[in-house]
């Protein structure tokens, strides 16, 4: 029973002021120059603060909520969030009205200022997003919920902050599933955590007590669907993380693997394994009927959807190695994509539709990329030792996956964490768990 | 229905083992320590055994699930020690090595798994007393990360079910 989901939030006002502001980020050039952004700690008053220490156990929440924004914003490196010493203004004086040449003194280009009010058990967070360069307010916003759920509005202001300042959707009000790792390498214990985003929140699904692997989010719903070895029966499962809630995804004489969401969310596709092969198939998840997609004596795996749902991209051996191919989604019209040197595999279809990410092996080295649909303009984002199994943030612009350092020859030495990079190839960045971690999945946004 | 998919086993396993025999006289240079032809693995370090002289594991190359000349001595071992005793089943585990992605690899532990079984089949055990499972390259039994660690990982085990 892990109820993690239950916020109600409301939208008080929402005020964005659309003229032509001065500022803009491009995010599709590698981010060479962060934008200087000023992250005043929202104000609060004393009663508030009081009631803040009595319910969350937490002083200064206007402080901790704008650290929130601060770390997300620092973190996608388009932002540069300014040294607080240097503030020269008050949090409740600059959120009535900045003086602009102040911040602009300190050489901020955008300033976020709010005030945060707890009474009567509930949260109220306003902020505003100022142009320092035109002089004015370029977004208002107001939400209410309740007071644990702080760091989720902290999320939330950075979400309305990137979408303003890059025009497009953010990814900060999301989470990440993973496989949570623990022991030696012989004798690992894996769970599923789900955390939030930045690495907080961290809870634990599943026990230990069997095997886990590749979980994935339903991009609909609070659904995961994964492999367990429940009963020495390697199966896909399903999961409801609001209410625990767990089942087998069909009735299969034999391994079922590498479990994927349609895009809407009513359908799972996967690999079955029988004699010696692999094939792909689909499940519809309310009239529960079972479609092959492939038919081919290699191994057909880790199959993932266009956005559009038409097409799959799949792993397959059918030329002798491991390679990326592309079909319809009635399994007609298979076409072998990946012709570079080495063997590619994980294919995942971006959610905007135009890239497809992978993890690529050559020469003893493994490699997270990025090629067009039709397999042409490969990039490689990132060399390691190994690391695979890419997932896209919502908004398509940044990459979560897994990488494992090498070991001695006792074992030692070994670790697995999860890591994120921009589709730009710059930003690569280590994500916080609580333990070692593999198979990343990123969550849909949780609010709009 | 049988006796083909048996004849064609057979079939294939003759026509692997001319091919891994020609591959071989190529690349017959690469040892470590003695323990590897190729990149399978030839030494008894992690071997159990099922019976006095019956290993429990073949080993495979790189990507592989062919059977080498040793590993189909050994399953012909177990074959020989499971019908005389025909009261036990098995179960044959599939595994990988850690230098490959996790789905392919789950694939290849079934792949490989098979391949041991379908051997067994071939010499004359029943199907029923034997299923497979794949751990891919979840439960590795050398935990190195060096050659002669992944060629001990890249095995199917037979391991009594009752």
């Amino acid at each position: 029973m892990i109820k993690i989901f239950n916020l109600t939030l409301f939208v008080i006002f929402f005020s964005i002021t659309k003229a032509n502001s001065l500022i803009e980020i491009d995010i599709t050039r590698g981010n060479l120059d962060p934008l200087p952004i000023a992250v005043s700690p929202l104000f609060q008053d004393e009663i508030s603060n009081k009631n803040s220490i009595s319910e969350l156990k937490i002083e200064n929440i206007g402080s901790e909520i704008s650290s929130v924004v601060e770390n997300n914003l620092k973190t996608s490196g388009l932002f540069n969030p300014l040294s607080k010493d240097a503030f020269l203004q008050k949090p409740d004086i600059a959120h009535l009205k900045p003086r602009f040449e102040d911040w602009a003194l300190i050489k901020a280009q955008a300033l976020i200022t709010g005030k945060v009010t707890i009474e009567n058990k509930k949260l109220k967070v306003e902020f505003r997003l100022w142009d320092i360069l035109a002089g004015r307010e370029m977004m208002a916003l107001a939400f209410t919920t309740v007071p644990s759920n702080w760091r989720r509005v902290g999320h939330i202001i950075s979400d309305k902050v990137y979408e303003r300042l890059t025009g497009e959707k953010g990814y900060f009000d999301t989470r990440v599933i993973y496989v949570s790792e623990e022991g030696p390498k012989t004798a690992r214990v894996k769970k599923l955590a789900i955390m939030d985003q930045d690495g907080f929140n961290t809870k634990y699904l599943t026990l230990g007590n069997e095997l886990v692997l590749t979980p994935r989010f339903n991009p609909t719903s609070q659904m995961v669907t994964y492999l367990s070895y429940f009963k020495n029966l390697p199966r896909v499962y399903l999961l409801d993380i609001e209410t625990g809630t767990q089942e087998v995804v069909g009735d299969f004489p034999g391994m079922t693997f590498a479990p994927r969401f349609s895009p809407d969310g009513k359908k799972i596709i996967m690999s079955f394994a029988k004699d010696g092969n692999s094939d792909i198939y689909t499940m519809d998840l309310e009239n529960r009927i079972v479609e092959r997609i492939t038919n081919h004596p290699s191994i057909d795996t880790s199959p993932s959807y266009s956005p559009d749902s038409k097409y799959i991209t799949f792993n397959s051996d059918r030329s002798g190695f491991q390679q990326i191919y592309v079909m319809k989604s009635d399994g007609s019209n298979v076409k072998r994509i990946s012709f570079g040197k080495g063997l590619y595999g994980t294919p995942v279809w971006s959610p905007r539709g135009d890239l497809i990410a992978f993890t690529k092996l050559h020469k003893g080295k493994f490699y997270i990329g990025v090629m067009r649909i039709d397999g042409s303009g490969e990039r490689l984002l990132t060399e390691n030792y190994y690391q695979e199994a890419p997932s896209w943030s919502p908004n398509g612009r940044v990459l979560i996956f897994y990488r494992e350092t090498k070991s001695n020859d006792k074992g030692e030495g070994f670790s697995a964490k999860l890591w994120s990079i921009d589709l730009t190839g710059y930003n690569e960045r280590q994500v916080q768990t609580e333990t070692d971690a593999s198979d990343p999945s990123w969550s849909s946004l949780l609010s709009n | 229905m049988n006796f083909s998919k048996s004849f064609r086993n057979t079939f294939l396993v003759i026509l692997l083992s001319l091919i891994v025999s020609a591959c071989a006289t190529k690349t017959t240079t690469t040892k470590v320590e003695g323990q590897m032809q190729g990149d399978v693995y030839t030494g008894t370090d992690t071997v159990k055994y099922l019976a006095d002289g019956v290993p429990d594991r073949v080993f495979f190359a790189t990507n592989e699930s062919i059977l080498t000349t040793k590993s189909r001595d050994t399953l012909r071992k177990q074959a020989n020690w499971l019908r005389e005793n025909s009261n036990i089943n098995v179960v044959v585990e599939g595994h990988a090595d850690e230098r490959g992605t996790r789905e392919y690899n789950l694939a290849l532990g079934e792949r490989r798994a098979n391949a041991a079984k379908d051997y067994l089949i071939t010499y004359g055990i029943s199907a029923d007393r034997i299923s497979v499972i794949s751990y891919g390259k979840e439960r590795p039994v050398d935990s190195g990360s060096n050659p002669l660690s992944w060629s001990k990982n890249r095995r199917s085990v037979t391991v009594k079910a009752n």
